[in-house]
């Protein structure tokens, strides 16, 4: 079972240069933590994808265990876990964010 | 379902030892904490890693009993 849930959030992560697992969607966040990630995605303007991990349990435990992180948001670029809302948002105040995702090859709106 | 920050505090002490923790309530409801945990364990770790670490100490609570914990770590 576990392995079909790993093999999706890989399918996601890889798939996607930003992934942002969240509760509820970037246009209707339904937790402040999940909300705040997504601030700070849209104002550095960089495109992400996300998942609503209210709408799927198996992926609301599954991406837990993957990534070894108790809590939901969380990040991902180039299939890398970054960190949850704690982390984006102290890496987004020192600016270390855009410097990943420039060093990464993540085009962001000042770069597009 | 909520926790004490003594709790919290004891629980990552026991962890780490040497670490310099303060817990912060931030609701008053026992559910949402602020934590700043400062260790020599912590030195050359990612903050991912770091957090990892506290989040282990923290036995399985973070993101049941304890509903939001912001975390800031370092080394001394």
């Amino acid at each position: 079972m576990a392995d079909t849930v790993f093999d999706r959030i890989k399918g996601d992560i890889e798939g996607n240069d930003v992934f942002l697992y969240m509760k509820g969607t970037p246009l209707f966040p339904q937790c402040g933590f999940s909300a705040r990630v997504v601030q700070i995605l849209s104002h550095v303007g960089v495109p992400f994808q996300s998942a609503n991990v209210l709408e799927d349990m198996e992926l609301r435990e599954g991406v837990k265990q993957f990534s070894n992180w108790p809590t939901i948001p969380q990040l991902y670029v180039k299939g890398e876990f970054v960190g949850g809302c704690d982390i984006v948002t102290e890496m987004f105040q020192s600016g270390e964010l855009e410097t990943m995702l420039s060093e990464k090859g993540v085009a962001t709106k000042a770069q597009a | 379902m909520a926790m004490a920050a003594s709790e919290i505090e004891a629980l990552i002490k026991a962890a780490l030892p040497d670490a310099r923790v303060t817990v912060e309530d931030l609701a008053g409801d026992g559910d949402h904490y602020a934590a700043t945990v400062v260790s020599e364990q912590f030195r050359g770790l990612s903050r991912v890693k770091q957090h990892q670490i506290v989040y282990a100490a923290l036995r399985g609570r973070m993101g049941g009993e304890l509903h939001a914990l912001a975390l800031q770590t370092a080394a001394p």
